[in-house]
């Protein structure tokens, strides 16, 4: 049942164990630089974003804007350095409901402020 | 555990060899789907959980404040720890990619051992709010930074038992098609996490340090 | 405080009701005659590997049909209760607090315990057939879900005996819903029992996702996938994304409840409109998690019995996917009297009222099916017409109700009771029952008998409009929901006693369906052919019921309505192509970890319900348990053989 890649057996492991050594020629998740390269902008995105809450030299409202926006990189940097989002199998469905599940998020808590703060600062 | 589909180009997709050993499999691929979709909805159940702290941050009832009781070197100590598990537990990935299995478990005990250092710290840092009369029960703020701040400590929590039960799974069966898919879930969980941590800090945190 | 025994209240075993005395004698006696019958014709070994340890869809779809169906008759009886306390005026009939539990009791058990398994029963049974699958993506995963769904439910039922019932309404809103006032343990059974079975959902919205999404045969793509199929990846999605929102409602609350929190409380700054903020977000979702499935079968049905095409295929999808998105949009709805603002209303009002645009399009479309088609008017294209006008009426006054300013005279009176009894049955429930009488054969082999099914029906849509069309000139008159009972001289005695009376010949309706059922399992036409409606999709192009891996072969499709094209083809005297050879088919083992779990859950919930924390951590080791003990099980699945194969076709096509 060789068309069977997925069964338990020791056929299937010992198969896995060899493709896993000739990924060594082409690795599928690129250097560890990349890596390295995400965790020294994840760090400095978060050195940054205190250092700006610390330091006030903004009005509130524009440092947490800032702050969130450098947050929000933060989410692209862990994506794509770190859980490898665009290598899934083709077509990718998981980027779809990611974005959904953004917009959802962005729903829920942009329009419950929204709501709860009965119309917010417009008075609407 | 997941019907094979027969007509899924199977043998090709083996012998791609720019397919990742976690998607080598159809199983593999459904699983990685399936977890993206959890993700997803755990996006949304923190979302609930940061409109109901936004909402009720300024209702501290006369009870000690966010500015009175964040400690900067604690949260920032914690987030370091938080985003530097997240870069070793990537480089265990990369490891099981080269075929170490030597290095995938060394980086994840790395990883795990960061975990448990921030839990250690968050719950320091919870026992010293609570036992300084700053308990839940003292305000709608506290009621909700604790749940949201602990609902992830208790993600992280359950990460790290997870992790344990994969690194027992990879010292018995090495890496193969079906380890490196446990492995490469329990990542993105983890990353995940990371990222609900960056939120934290940033709304919770420096919002609450900002005043 | 916590104690290592938990302090039961006084009225642990509920006491001093004759409706609840009866329903004690008759849980005890229908247990042990359970029992008996089990014990006596030996049948515990079947039932635990047939059944309880199953990761078969089919069986499953049998499960929560079943479930289903006894939960229809628990809300049912509780319909019959109120209504026949609000027949005439002064009635006491019922005690104030036992009319509370049984409106409670009736909106959580027919939302969450009868709509929510009706519509897995229906997408068990029929998505992996439809696109060609020999299971769900996660078959374990679907067992877990059904036994949470399961336990969850005897957990609440539990209540009615144990403890108390939940009397909040079943949107339990703080503060009423806390501990302040409502110190029992009613609305902990609520809050645990619906955040079990919300696990349960989420799991399952995520199943159908991955196997919709990635499952389907060679040749399926999305645009040819039935509508059915679609229904189910819509409201996959909603489930996906508002049953967080429920989790973290019931949560909060019972955090509040439990620990002391004080997120809805009105006292250390809580806000309880935070809870009904969050409650809709999900409730509102909700209603079109369970329509759109119906919505799906409707199109099924509507197509099948007309012997044509679905008109307006790409719209029909087109407006399932706009409906998912929009209805998570529109939730505020159901708070306008809040008085967020007229920005915030304004908002919410628009959002709610384009929603029936999509709808709109959607009802054209199956009339326009209907246009010239040559109609078989079987029980379930009856079901199916008559959603329609009913579906207009509650499609009309659900815009009466999303007009901001006018819903300030219409909130909570009869008039919202009517409006959304009508959507709900006339949209699900007749969607559901649409579809049981579909793939009834295809789940059992055998046919609902249709003429016993005509005279449900007939009751049933019949009794549907005495009930309700009554309670739209009620509440105009004035009447509110949840009224436990009123005076002789406000002039809706003779509406009540109508709208009473259309209750009860909708209970004689369900009657008959069930007697429909008893009949059918002894004298049902069997469907030797495994396609007894003349069907367009994959499921009928199996025997009915399915073998258990589905398909001998996995199909190779080429256009929409794929079995309807092939046996086109075949009339025309194209040759079938040769069957291509057999291979061993992969297939999942049998397991009683779902079941376990379920059970682990159940003990759970019902410490925490009694404050028995003790009990709470035991579970929760016990899960972490069980979830580790499946990830270090590598032996969990298997190949049917070839021959064993070959053996399970010859007999099923014998006929």
């Amino acid at each position: 049942m060789s068309q069977h890649p997925d069964r338990p057996s020791d056929h299937a492991s010992s198969h896995a164990a060899d493709r896993a050594s000739s990924h060594a020629s082409n690795p599928p998740s690129g250097s560890p630089w990349m890596y390295i390269a995400g965790f020294v902008i994840s760090i400095a995105l978060t050195l940054g974003a205190l250092w700006l809450a610390l330091a006030r030299q903004f009005s509130t409202e524009a440092l947490l804007t800032v702050i969130l926006i450098l947050a929000i990189l933060q989410i692209g940097v862990q994506m794509f350095f770190f859980m490898h989002v665009t290598e899934s199998p083709r077509p990718q469905f998981n980027l779809w409901i990611l974005g959904l599940g953004m917009f959802f998020t962005f729903v829920v808590i942009a329009s419950s402020i929204w709501i709860m703060s009965f119309g917010g600062a417009l008075g609407y | 555990m997941t019907i094979a589909h027969d007509r899924l180009p199977a043998r090709e997709t083996r012998a791609d060899r720019d397919t990742p050993l976690e998607y080598s499999l159809e199983e593999g691929a459904l699983r990685i789907f399936g977890f993206w979709l959890f993700l997803a909805t755990d996006l949304v159940l923190f979302a609930c959980l940061f409109a109901t702290y936004v909402i009720l941050r300024d209702n501290t009832a006369g009870g000690p404040t966010e500015m009175q009781l964040f400690d900067v070197p604690t949260f920032t100590a914690e987030t370091l720890i938080l985003l530097t598990s997240s870069f070793t537990g990537g480089l265990g990935t990369y490891a099981m990619h080269q075929g170490s299995k030597r290095g995938l478990i060394a980086w994840m005990i790395v990883t795990v051992l960061l975990g448990l250092s921030f839990i250690g710290l968050e719950v320091r840092e919870f026992a010293a709010y609570a036992t300084h009369g700053a308990p839940l029960q003292r305000s709608a703020f506290l009621s909700a930074f604790f749940t949201l701040v602990g609902t992830h400590g208790c993600h992280v929590s359950l990460g790290i038992l997870w992790m344990l039960s994969i690194l027992y799974q990879l010292a018995r069966r090495g890496v193969t098609a079906i380890t490196a898919r446990k492995v490469f879930i329990v990542g993105l969980y983890w990353h995940f996490l990371d990222i609900v941590w960056v939120f934290i800090f940033s709304v919770v945190y420096l919002n609450g340090v900002m005043g | 405080m916590p104690t290592l025994l938990p302090h039961f209240p006084a009225t642990f075993i509920v006491t001093g009701n004759p409706l609840i005395y009866g329903a004690e004698v008759s849980i005890v006696l229908a247990t042990v005659g359970i029992l008996f019958v089990l014990t006596y014709f030996k049948k515990w070994r079947w039932l635990w590997r047939e059944w309880l340890t199953t990761v078969d869809h089919k069986k499953i779809a049998v499960m929560y049909l079943i479930a289903a169906l006894l939960m229809f008759f628990r809300g049912g009886v509780d319909a019959m209760l109120m209504r026949t306390q609000l027949m005439q005026p002064n009635m006491h009939f019922l005690q104030a607090e036992h009319y509370n539990q049984i409106f409670t009791t009736h909106g959580t058990i027919m939302i969450l315990f009868m709509a929510m398994p009706f519509i897995f029963a229906m997408f068990n049974i029929a998505v992996p057939l439809q696109i060609g699958a020999r299971d769900v993506a996660f078959p374990y995963l679907n067992a877990v879900s059904f036994w949470l769904y399961f336990f969850a439910a005897l957990l609440f039922n539990l209540s009615f005996v144990i403890g108390g019932s939940p009397d909040a309404g079943w949107v339990s809103y703080p503060p009423l819903a806390g501990l302040e006032f409502d110190p029992g343990p009613g609305e902990n059974f609520y809050l645990l029992s619906l955040q079990i079975t919300g696990i349960g959902s989420m799991a399952t919205g995520i199943n159908f996702m991955v196997t919709i999404l990635k499952m389907r045969a060679p040749g399926m793509t999305l645009m040819r996938m039935p509508l059915f199929s679609w229904s189910v990846l819509a409201s996959s999605i909603l489930i996906i994304f508002a049953f967080p929102v429920l989790t973290v409602a019931l949560a909060l609350l019972l955090v509040d409840r439990l620990a002391g929190a004080h997120f809805f409380t009105m006292l250390q700054g809580g806000n309880p409109m935070m809870y009904v903020n969050l409650f809709w977000i999900w409730g509102h979702p909700e209603v079109y998690i369970v329509i759109l499935p119906a919505f799906g079968i409707f199109s099924e049905v509507v197509s099948t019995f007309s012997g044509k095409r679905i008109f307006g295929y790409s719209s029909m999808v087109a407006s399932l996917m706009t409906i998912s998105v929009i209805s998570y949009l529109l939730w505020v709805h159901h708070f306008y009297t809040m008085g967020a603002g007229p920005g915030v209303n304004s908002f919410f009002a628009v959002a709610t009222m384009s929603v029936g645009i999509p709808t709109g399009v959607k009802v054209f479309n199956w009339l326009f099916t209907m246009y010239r088609g040559r109609i078989r008017l079987t029980v379930p294209m009856l079901w199916a017409i008559a959603f329609i006008p009913i579906f207009a009426i509650g499609g009309a006054t659900g815009v009466m109700l999303a007009a901001a300013p006018a819903d300030y005279q219409y909130h909570n009176s009869f008039f919202l009771i009517a409006h959304f009894h009508q959507v709900l049955i006339g949209g699900t429930v007749f969607g559901m029952l649409a579809g049981m009488y579909y793939w009834w054969p295809k789940m059992f082999g055998y046919m609902l008998n249709e003429r016993i099914g005509r005279w449900a029906f007939w009751l049933f849509n019949g009794g549907f409009y005495v009930t309700f069309l009554p309670q739209y000139l009620l509440g105009l008159m004035g009447m509110t929901r949840r009224m436990y009972t009123y005076p002789a001289d406000m002039g809706w005695n003779a509406l009540n006693f109508i709208s009473t009376i259309g209750a009860y010949v909708m209970g004689v309706g369900f009657i008959v369906l069930v007697l429909d059922v008893v009949y059918s399992i002894r004298y049902g036409e069997r469907d030797v052919t495994g396609d007894p409606w003349n069907g367009r999709t994959l499921e009928w192009s199996l025997p009915s019921p399915a073998p258990h891996y589905n398909f001998a072969r996995i199909p190779t499709v080429t256009s929409r309505d794929a079995w309807w094209t092939g046996k086109q083809a075949r009339a025309k005297g194209d040759a079938p192509a040769p069957p291509e050879p057999l291979q061993p088919i992969h297939m999942p083992k049998n397991s009683g970890g779902p079941f376990i779990l379920a059970v682990i859950f159940f003990i759970g919930g019902f410490g925490l319900v009694f404050n028995w924390y003790v009990l709470g951590l035991l579970a929760l080791l016990g899960i972490l348990v069980n979830l580790l003990l499946r990830s270090l099980d590598y032996d969990t699945d298997y190949y049917v053989p070839i021959e064993e194969i070959e053996h399970t076709e010859a007999t099923l096509r014998r006929a």
